[in-house]
């Protein structure tokens, strides 16, 4: 019965690292209708980013998130208005096939300059420290601070999106770019800030995964795989959705991983794989 | 205060607009008449910043914005109601009239001034724009179209698809909408409750105005002819 709780309180917090991952897919999707398929590289750049400060400043890693964020921020703003909102249009393709474009760029730039070398982050004691919580159930501290934030972060965004003009002005372009033009919204900056926003979550879940485990140039792909997965689970454009979702497969690869150690990822994927044959809309209902 | 001239517009090759003149004056509701697929949307579009394909002069408060994006034009002081509503689905009824003030042009017209003109919105202001009926739609879309505050306000079918008493309630909203200057254009397929609101009308047949006045120096027989293209008998 222990083993069983304690799976499920780490498939939970687990979950809030991934939810870390897709919450920033899950807007770009909301927003722009976009599945970026550079969302994990971007993640990665991210994480090699935030290396810099940590390894020649001697940052702490989750300081370094912040200027990080901030560079993520105004790279995805970036890369909205010189790149990707030259592709939108009816045809949804044009957009996918440029980020799927980013992503082996960035994947082999990434090679070209770090090499094929894992990397990773070190917060000492910290990563590695437990709360008890009765004779055989430990809850670590990492993992939960991980979950926190997490969160903190799904809140935050899900304000942004109902409580602020930015946020009610991002909702109109989603519904509908051509009459949120007639109200003085130019569907060519929101869209830039929803990817601007999508980035500056990466730095987090960059820096995050990079504590947790390792990380190389050949990351990012697994990563947009959890993302997208969450993101299917919980519900196409939905933040607390994707919150879900995200909890929902970290529980799954963890009570798989209890029957062998490849079973947890190939758990996650038959969840994934259920709800897209018997609710593809997914759980939960669409907010954003 | 509106002045345009010989409009071309098109979609792809499709020809929808030949060589349009149109005049408007500030303070003044013009009504626009003719058939299904007789230009008038188009017209509307074009003025508005929608039609990417045109050619042209279309001046406003003797500014040329012809090539100017949907979104500059708004911040000019012209105001669209898009044809079939086109409320934003996942905004309440209040979201959707604070959308509209997006542009932050200062005026008369803010969420209270638009809750009094239709007060059925009060009630429903945290409602779901889409779940209301088509009238009370028509009235948000009315409202997020007012609190941009412009100075031309363009509706497009107004009346299509709704109950005649709730026409009537929209048109009674009519006085109060313009009574500080504000200017209209309204596009409408019924020719009677286009004839009373309006201080001159257009009417427009296979992409050309085909007649223009004021309406009691029209008769029934020339906007007819104006309007089917047939004969006076």
């Amino acid at each position: 019965m222990i083993e069983i709780v304690d799976t499920i309180i780490q498939g939970v917090l687990l979950g809030g690292l991934y939810a870390l991952f897709a919450i920033g897919l899950s807007i770009t999707y909301g927003v722009m209708r976009v599945v970026n398929i550079a969302h994990g590289d971007f993640m990665v750049l991210a994480a090699y980013l935030a290396l810099w400060p940590v390894t020649h400043l001697n940052m702490h890693p989750f300081v370094a998130i912040v200027p990080t964020a901030v560079l993520m921020f105004c790279l995805g703003y970036t890369v909205q208005r010189v790149v990707l909102n030259r592709t939108m249009g009816p045809n949804f393709l044009a957009p996918m096939l440029a980020t799927f474009g980013m992503s082996i760029i960035l994947r082999n730039g990434l090679q070209q300059v770090y090499h094929a070398d894992s990397r990773s982050f070190q917060i000492g004691g910290l990563g590695t420290d437990s709360i008890h919580l009765g004779e055989s159930l430990a809850v670590g501290k990492f993992p939960l601070i991980v979950f926190v934030v997490s969160v903190i972060l799904v809140f935050l965004t899900s304000q942004l999106f109902t409580s602020t003009r930015i946020g009610v002005a991002l909702r109109a372009t989603s519904d509908d770019a051509e009459t949120a033009g007639l109200m003085g919204i130019r569907a060519s900056r929101t869209y830039a800030i929803a990817l601007a926003i999508s980035f500056a979550l990466l730095a987090v879940g960059g820096v995050f995964a990079g504590i947790r485990t390792t990380f190389t140039p050949e990351s990012g792909p697994a990563t947009l795989l959890y993302a997208f997965e969450a993101v299917v689970i919980g519900g196409m454009g939905s933040l607390w959705g994707t919150f879900a979702g995200a909890i929902i497969l970290g529980v799954a690869q963890g009570m798989g991983a209890q029957f062998g150690a490849g079973f947890g990822v190939l758990a996650g994927h038959l969840v994934f794989l259920a709800v897209l044959a018997f609710k593809p809309t997914g759980l939960f209902e669409r907010t954003v | 205060m509106l002045q345009v001239r010989n409009l071309v517009a098109r979609y792809g090759d499709f020809q929808a607009l030949f060589g349009i003149d149109f005049d408007l004056k500030q303070g003044a509701i013009v009504a626009l008449i003719g058939a299904n697929g007789a230009g008038k949307s188009t017209f509307l579009k074009s003025v508005a910043g929608q039609m990417p394909n045109k050619s042209g002069q279309i001046r406003f408060n003797s500014e040329e914005i012809g090539q100017l994006p949907s979104d500059r034009i708004v911040r000019d002081g012209i105001s669209m109601v898009p044809e079939g509503r086109r409320l934003f689905r996942s905004l309440s009824v209040e979201e959707n009239l604070t959308v509209g003030a997006f542009a932050e042009r200062k005026g008369r017209w803010t969420l209270d001034a638009v809750y009094s003109l239709f007060p059925v919105l009060k009630d429903k202001r945290n409602n779901s724009a889409t779940t209301l009926s088509g009238g009370q739609q028509q009235m948000v879309a009315i409202g997020r179209g007012l609190m941009s505050n412009p100075d031309l306000l363009m509706c497009d079918e107004v009346s299509l698809g709704l109950s005649p008493a709730v026409v009537k309630d929209i048109y009674n909203a009519f006085p109060q909408i313009r009574s500080q200057g504000l200017s209209l254009i309204v596009v409408e397929q019924d020719i009677d409750a286009a004839l009373k609101v309006a201080d001159y009308v257009y009417c427009f047949m296979h992409g050309k105005i085909t007649l223009h006045g004021a309406p009691s120096d029209l008769t029934r027989d020339q906007i007819s002819a104006a309007y089917f293209g047939i004969e006076d008998h």
